[in-house]
């Protein structure tokens, strides 16, 4: 009896214990995350790829002794055969490493552009909102302005004058993407600069700058992961659209847009150079659309739909 | 209503003002000049040319004339089609490229809808994971995929619709579902997380309550808070369906605008490029303008004003 009303007391302090601790927000999403097997699936395939993508090239390259641009003209364009599985290009070049390397440049690029454009928008948006007044609306209209601007456009524009390199590519797309992470950033922190902990480290003689970059940029991460996370497709999808229009990574560099775009040149006679590129571009996509939408239900799952 | 829709017509001119002006800058001051680019020419011929264009005169003079020919709605001379003003390029390819982006709309609005409506009324079962995921898939499958896919099979194998040109509604078909698919998806998923947000508001118990008709409920009620994202969605989607026009354009080899604009860009085809970035940022705004209006229709809880 006695021991009976001991074990029960004793189970009461550890359930409190457990409640004391909680899950912090990331345990929590990390949680729902791995309920969610097609995120999870989606999450593997695309580290798969990038894998292959990586260390593909470089392994078919000293296994067959070929590489990207080797040409094989009296070999001409082939369907895919055993040594070739992804056949050849009008050239003679295997298709299997062009798409890989396509690949590799596709999901850089995505990647590096949805970093630029977070980092942008999330000190725009902190600082607009931080500042308040005049400053938060002047910069909201500039926002509002850039947004009315037929965003393409604006990107050819900028890759004209920049010149078609890779680093200003991934450069211009990040310049003019920032603007949706922006509003995000800056509708969290309106909420957040009202809240008792930055009353507290200004009373304590922070700066703002350190208000800014020490208390509520690293509270808006959330949101600003999962903008990140739907960017990193829509950047890559801006990319192959410059590169199919013959904007984008220059030839003879192949980029998973301009392969599309020889292929669709092609397609009648050469079925392979366009079904393989795309296809490849088709399941990247949809893995990072389905972990993005993952993520997003996981980080918030009140935005799940 | 009028009233308050000359008020936000108002508005828009400082807005407009600002996109004139940066637009101008980014133009202008982007190196090279449209006359630099092909083989050299004589600096009498040059100077003469420069003359014609007024590009002798100092910047800020050349802004004010530019400004005072676009009130009179005068958008100069294109460099790169002597022969041609930039209104009659304009006038030629912009209505093509219209009435290409309203079939796309008009294709991804009744898929769309559909689809979402099908998915939040038939939540969790089979007909909605078919219609989420074939939305996820439509998201994923970039229009420079989809129209070469859609070309190789419907027009080159199964001969059912010509593959490119321009003049018939069979040259419309094709293009207008490549354009379209990628919204249909996006406004597949908004109208089903739209519908299942307001599924279990009060309005609806009400509803439920007074012994409405359950098709009633869905259409009368229902429908609205699913079209409340798709509406504020539609701003966004136009915009980026009229540039997006430009890869479709060259796929199907339509005789829009697009094609024009990137070629203006690399030749500095100064007012051609101007012309056609002004012409969809004002497109833009006054998109934008009707859906705030159209928003305050559907949901009274917003103030217009």
């Amino acid at each position: 009896m006695k021991n009976n009303q001991r074990q029960t007391l004793f189970r009461n302090e550890t359930d409190e214990r457990d409640l004391i601790t909680g899950t912090s927000l990331w345990e929590d999403a990390w949680k729902r995350l791995r309920k969610n097997n097609m995120a999870l699936a989606s999450g593997v395939i695309l580290l798969c790829l990038g894998i292959i993508c990586l260390f593909g090239p470089v392994i078919l390259g000293v296994f067959l002794g070929y590489d990207a641009h080797t040409q094989n003209l009296a070999y001409g364009p082939q369907p895919p055969s055993l040594r070739h599985p992804f056949g050849t290009d009008f050239y003679g070049r295997d298709l299997l490493i062009r798409v890989l390397i396509g690949a590799q440049v596709s999901l850089s690029v995505g990647f590096l552009a949805a970093m630029v454009a977070a980092f942008i928008g999330t000190i725009y948006g902190a600082v607009s909102s931080y500042s308040g007044g005049l400053i938060d609306s002047l910069m909201m209209r500039i926002v509002d302005i850039l947004y009315a601007l037929p965003y393409m456009f604006l990107v050819i524009i900028l890759v004209t004058i920049l010149g078609k390199s890779l680093l200003l590519l991934f450069l211009a797309l990040g310049a003019v993407g920032w603007l949706l992470t922006a509003r995000v950033v800056r509708g969290q922190v309106m909420s957040l600069k009202e809240q008792d902990f930055v009353l507290a480290a200004r009373s304590l003689g922070t700066t703002s700058r350190g208000i800014i970059f020490r208390h509520l940029i690293p509270n808006t991460l959330g949101p600003v992961i999962v903008t990140f996370t739907l960017t990193v497709p829509s950047m890559i999808l801006q990319e192959a659209f410059l590169s199919f229009l013959g904007l984008g990574v220059q030839p003879p560099q192949p980029s998973l847009g301009s392969l599309i775009n020889d292929g669709a040149n092609q397609m009648l006679v050469f079925w392979w150079t366009l079904v393989f590129p795309g296809g490849i571009m088709a399941i990247m996509l949809f893995a990072l659309n389905f972990l993005g939408d993952g993520i997003r239900d996981a980080l918030d799952p009140r935005m799940k739909t | 209503m009028i009233r308050i829709l000359l008020q936000r017509l108002l508005e828009l001119i400082p807005t407009a003002l600002v996109i004139v002006a940066a637009s101008f800058a980014l133009v202008r001051l982007a190196p090279g000049s449209p006359f630099s680019s092909e083989k050299e020419i004589p600096p009498e011929v040059r100077q003469k040319l420069e003359a014609k264009y007024g590009f002798d005169k100092p910047l800020p003079e050349q802004f004010i004339r530019y400004l005072g020919n676009l009130l009179r709605g005068d958008l100069g001379l294109s460099t790169k089609y002597p022969q041609r003003t930039v209104n009659e390029i304009i006038a030629n390819g912009f209505p093509v490229t219209l009435s290409l982006a309203a079939i796309a709309l008009l294709w991804s609005l009744l898929v769309g809808i559909t689809a979402g409506i099908i998915g939040a009324i038939r939540q969790n079962t089979i007909w909605d994971h078919v219609a989420m995921t074939a939305a996820l898939v439509g998201i994923s499958v970039p229009s420079f995929v989809l129209g070469p896919l859609l070309v190789l099979t419907v027009s080159l194998r199964l001969h059912l619709l010509p593959p490119a040109g321009w003049g018939d509604w069979q040259h419309v078909v094709l293009p207008g579902l490549t354009l379209g698919t990628i919204y249909a998806a996006s406004i597949a998923r908004l109208t089903r997380g739209g519908m299942l947000e307001v599924v279990r508001s009060d309005f609806i118990r009400t509803a439920r309550a007074k012994g409405l008709s359950e098709s009633l409920i869905v259409w009368r009620h229902m429908l609205r808070g699913g079209l409340l994202p798709v509406v504020s969605y539609l701003g966004p989607a136009v915009a980026s369906m009229l540039t997006g026009s430009v890869v479709v354009e060259k796929i199907f080899n339509v005789p829009g605008i697009g094609p024009y604009f990137v070629d203006a860009a690399f030749n500095r085809d100064y007012f051609l490029v101007m012309g056609i970035v002004l012409l969809y940022a004002f497109f833009l705004l006054l998109m934008n303008l009707i859906v705030d209006v159209v928003y305050g229709f559907l949901d009274p809880r917003v103030d217009v004003s």
